[in-house]
């Protein structure tokens, strides 16, 4: 596959293909299938991640959305084979890509596929480039070493892939070092450096955390434009709600390193499935509350080592019932059309649901009329305690 | 539902090897406390051997140099020199020397000189050197840059060659007591070691000053001394301790070097690295071994026991190797 | 780049000025420099008249010091006690403690690097417990010690070497060379370890790791580049406490370099000497110091490109 860039330059550039391995089937890239991470530490096991499953297509934006802890820098690193082991191993799982199970290659072809096919970018720029190398050198050893380009010519290759990511002056800055840039420039070198080879998979962790909300929108710009001229697969790790709204088109919600919702978009914005993204989405300041409490979900993720029984989120739920703190924890199950969450009483959160005016007992609309239209959120969380579960709930 | 505080460490050091009022907490307990620096320090502490090691030949040192008398009943003056050159025996452990002193006896006496001058320069390197820096780092402008300027001279001047000079002028005497003769050795050992803690305070200052609390504490009319003492000290103890403790070795190692090079200690002051000079005529290392190899364990060990605790401490402390 | 470069020599020059004030003043106007030139007696007031004369300690202090340093920067160190001319004694001992220096700097260097770099891939294991367990006590042990027990093990015992190294040849500074070389190799290889595995955990490498780069040129490559340069500053540093070393060193195995002659010098109360010697060694040190601060700012792009 030659790879002809129409924005940077005119030239067709001829890349050696070994992407002849590699091909997806009905654009099916990536299947990660019931992964299983551990460490090891001298305070005890923690469960990284415990049984997280999802798909990746071409062209398509999956969000991981998650707490810190909640294990999406881990899932990234798993997938990418660069947990450092030990402490951390993979006990469990697969990670299939093009229908290969990748765990299962040997080292040399493992590191094949890590950076031509899969790669990935990092949060912060200035501490993930090597300070005391130049830029283009770093760039060009990709072309180096994985297609065996001499100097000059994986050199010109970095210059071309940094015009291509919009850095001024490229020519005359490829010698310069990491420190002579500015955070949004270096975040371009490092996807420059990620996109180098043309991988068919695109891992952004935290991508725009460490930058100002301007530039932060001009690097989601640049990856989605990126995306879609090349048909990536693009996994982007946030804990950003507001970023993944633009950008993504399927978001999976972790918690203490399982998946308890995966859906659309713009479904999980409109009605959540689940108490967590239920919480989380509650927790975003909106104008229209001024003057009121600012909802936050109380109390902290669990430490890892030891996840409470049964649901892990059952400490911090409103809608915690017995049946929630006993084993084994609710699996993940389609409660809509193409919807998946992990609780048990999913049906109840989408009928919760801010947006949606129905209301279940007589209670919810005696206060419907107490609090006025738009009910506060505060009051629905008190609400939801007091009245116990709804009818129809209860197994 | 679980407290929202911090469990991040809070900066109170309260380091205490010797097994303080914090004491070891039971495992469970553990988690749910904010566990400060020190606590955490000395949980780390108490499982390597390197510390119960070092510790253990520090204060077997410290008590031999305060009263050699539990070590040995003989007195270190008194020679024979019938018996010079003696090998060991079940009366004297370690051998007689050329002038007929028991080798063992002089040995454990001569802690007494090492222990003295490593906790006088220390003592004296921490005092002035905390003043130095502290000092220059609040007062900042031409304070500081005459302060790191005077510091970078005595640094660019290497240990032994300005120890060997400022001895030379200022030799100790014979007829001084054995204390003036430590302290000037101390005192030269002090002054071109103080730069190196004035460096680590004045570099904690310049961390410390510029943040809000301390700004806020000043709003609320904390005097300096205040400030410095609750905030600033804290910050600077973990690395003050740990470069200190290693400076002592150091400084025990240099003062011995001087006397074998016949410039520190004099005779009738009793050293090990006089010992250790006498020792090594080429004519006695054949002849009599031990005369050199007992001075030289002791002397070892003394300087192996603190600077290997400088280094454990050091490692516990680090909070990146957690 | 230049511009680093004249900064570093300007902030040189107060400090060799301090310190050649320091020295000339310790020995020259707050000690007695007329101790021991008359044998075990104190000299008689007419020679002391006529040497107060002959050194300008009449002069006021600043001037004595300017009339000092004039000659310095014109080579004249002065003349010793025994009417040589310092200058002529150093330079005929130049060449054997310049052997030896070099000699214990190839030694420190490879060893040192080497074992620090084994070290450190390898932490936790054997090899990082054995080397840092070594050079903990090669640290330790003064080098007067080391050297003792060597001459005695090496040389007495087993007769590998020689026991006293009075010709200075290549061959028979081949231990004195060990012995000079032991405390600083030892703190290069934890050094070197200690800033490999620092740098082993660095985000870089786990970039490094995900462009699907191979282990060894993970570490050969990019943590190798990051870890030496602290090293090279700290050889710089290294020199001085080489010079401290050497003169044990000489005086332990009858070495006939500067060492050895500031030995002597001290034990028999040459003014002169010592204080020509040492201006000399620690000028030299300051010089060195320059030179790697400079060679420093090449090899670490985020000093010359502020």
């Amino acid at each position: 596959m030659t790879s002809s860039l129409g924005a940077g330059g005119a030239h067709t550039v001829e890349i050696l293909d070994s992407r002849g391995a590699w091909k997806p089937l009905d654009g099916l890239l990536l299947e990660v299938d019931q992964l299983q991470v551990e460490f090891r530490t001298r305070d005890g096991v923690a469960e990284a991640i415990n049984g997280v499953s999802f798909d990746l297509h071409s062209g398509e934006t999956l969000a991981i959305l998650g707490e810190s802890g909640s294990g999406k820098s881990v899932t990234a690193q798993a997938i990418m084979g660069i947990l450092d082991s030990p402490p951390a191993f993979i006990t469990g799982g697969e990670v299939r890509y093009c229908g290969r199970n990748i765990f299962t290659l040997p080292d040399e072809q493992r590191r094949r596929v890590r950076g031509p096919e899969i790669s990935m970018v990092f949060q912060d720029a200035l501490s993930a480039l090597n300070p005391v190398f130049p830029v283009g050198w770093q760039i060009a050893e990709m072309f180096r070493k994985h297609r065996g380009l001499n100097k000059s010519d994986s050199l010109a290759q970095a210059v071309r892939l940094m015009q291509r990511v919009q850095i001024p002056g490229a020519a005359q800055r490829v010698k310069a070092y990491p420190h002579q840039f500015s955070g949004g420039m270096r975040q371009r070198i490092m996807i420059a450096m990620a996109i180098a080879l043309d991988p068919a998979v695109l891992i952004a962790d935290e991508p725009t955390t460490a930058l100002d909300v301007t530039v932060q929108a001009q690097i989601m710009k640049l990856l989605a434009d990126l995306q879609e001229e090349r048909q990536m697969g693009l996994i982007l790790i946030t804990h950003d709600l507001g970023v993944v709204a633009d950008v993504a088109d399927r978001i999976a919600v972790m918690y203490a390193g399982r998946i308890v919702e995966q859906s659309d978009v713009f479904e999980i914005y409109a009605r959540p499935a689940h108490p967590y993204t239920k919480g989380l989405l509650e927790s975003i300041p909106r104008l229209d509350q001024k003057g009121k409490v600012l909802a936050a979900i109380g109390g902290l993720p669990p430490s890892l080592t030891r996840i409470p029984p049964g649901c892990p989120f059952n400490p911090r739920c409103n809608y915690a019932q017995d049946v929630c703190r006993v084993d084994p924890p609710p699996p993940l199950r389609e409660v809509v059309y193409h919807r998946l969450a992990a609780c048990h009483f999913s049906e109840l959160v989408l009928e919760h649901s801010p947006e949606l005016q129905v209301t279940q007992t007589v209670d919810d609309v005696q206060a419907a009329l107490e609090y006025g239209p738009e009910p506060t959120l505060i009051s629905q969380h008190d609400r939801i305690a007091d009245a116990g579960p709804g009818p129809g709930v209860l197994p | 539902m679980t407290d929202t505080t911090s469990s991040d460490s809070v900066i109170a050091v309260t380091i205490d090897p010797t097994g303080g009022p914090e004491g070891p907490v039971s495992a469970p307990e553990k988690r749910e406390k904010a566990r400060s620096l020190g606590s955490d320090a000395w949980q780390e502490l108490r499982h390597r051997p390197m510390f119960w090691i070092s510790a253990t030949l520090i204060v077997l040192f410290v008590v031999m140099a305060a009263f050699p008398q539990l070590f040995t009943s003989k007195d270190p003056y008194y020679g024979d020199l019938n018996r010079a050159r003696e090998a060991p025996s079940p009366d004297a452990w370690f051998g007689m020397d050329s002038q007929g002193y028991d080798v063992y006896t002089r040995t454990v006496y001569g802690a007494r000189a090492s222990i003295m001058v490593g906790i006088f320069a220390t003592v004296f390197t921490l005092v002035f050197g905390s003043l130095v820096g502290i000092i220059s780092g609040y007062r900042g402008g031409w304070v500081d840059s005459l302060a790191s300027r005077i510091g970078e001279i005595f640094l660019g001047i290497p240990l032994l060659l300005g120890g060997i000079l400022f001895i030379y002028s200022f030799p100790p005497s014979l007829d001084e007591p054995l204390v003036v003769s430590v302290a000037k050795i101390a005192l030269v050992l002090g002054i071109f070691g103080w730069p190196s803690i004035a460096r680590l305070m004045r570099s904690s200052v310049l961390q410390v000053k510029p943040n809000d609390y301390v700004q806020a504490a000043r709003a609320l009319g904390a005097s300096p001394g205040r400030i410095i003492s609750s905030h600033i000290l804290p910050n600077s103890l973990a690395s003050v301790i740990v470069v200190s403790t290693i400076n002592l070795g150091a400084y025990i190692s240099i003062e011995a070097t001087l006397s074998f090079l016949g410039i520190g200690l004099q005779p009738p002051a009793i050293s090990w690295g006089i010992q250790i000079s006498e020792a090594s005529t080429i004519g006695l290392i054949r002849a009599a071994p031990y005369l050199l190899l007992f001075p030289s364990v002791f002397l070892s060990a003394a300087v192996l026991a603190f600077i290997m605790l400088g280094d454990v401490v050091r490692d516990a402390l680090d909070p990146r190797l957690r | 780049m230049g511009k680093y470069v004249i900064r570093r020599l300007l902030q040189m020059i107060p400090v060799i000025i301090g310190v050649t004030f320091i020295i000339y003043v310790s020995v020259y106007a707050l000690g007695d420099p007329t101790v021991g030139r008359c044998g075990e007696r104190p000299c008689p007031p007419g020679y002391i008249a006529k040497f107060r004369a002959d050194y300008n300690l009449d002069k006021p202090l600043i001037v004595q010091y300017l009339l000092y340093m004039g000659n310095l920067l014109q080579g004249d160190l002065g003349t010793n006690f025994f009417g040589n001319q310092v200058v002529d004694e150093l330079a005929s001992r130049w060449p054997t403690t310049l052997r030896l220096g070099l000699m214990a700097l190839v030694i420190e260097t490879v060893i040192g690097i080497s074992a620090g770099v084994v070290a450190g891939i390898r932490r936790g294991k054997f090899v990082d417990n054995l080397v840092t367990v070594s050079t903990l006590f090669l640290i330790s042990i003064p080098i007067f010690v080391i050297g003792s027990t060597a001459q005695l093990i090496f040389g007495v015992r087993l007769g590998w070497f020689p026991v006293t190294s009075t010709q200075g040849t290549t061959y028979q500074l081949i231990l004195p060379a060990f012995v000079l070389a032991s405390a600083s190799l030892a703190y290069i290889a934890r050094l070197m370890r200690a800033n490999l595995s620092e740098n082993l955990r660095a985000d870089y490498v786990r970039t490094a790791k995900a462009k699907g780069l191979s282990n060894s040129r993970t570490v050969g490559v990019h943590t190798l580049r990051n870890s030496l340069i602290p090293v090279v500053t700290y050889i710089g540093i290294d020199i001085g406490a080489l010079m401290g070393g050497a003169i044990v060193t000489e005086r332990i195995f009858n070495i006939n370099g500067i060492g050895n002659f500031l030995y002597r010098s001290i034990r028999l109360k040459d003014g002169t000497s010592v204080v020509g010697t040492i201006v000399c060694l620690v000028l030299i040190y300051l010089l060195v110091n320059l030179l790697v601060d400079i060679l420093y700012g090449f090899l670490d792009p985020r000093i010359s490109n502020d």
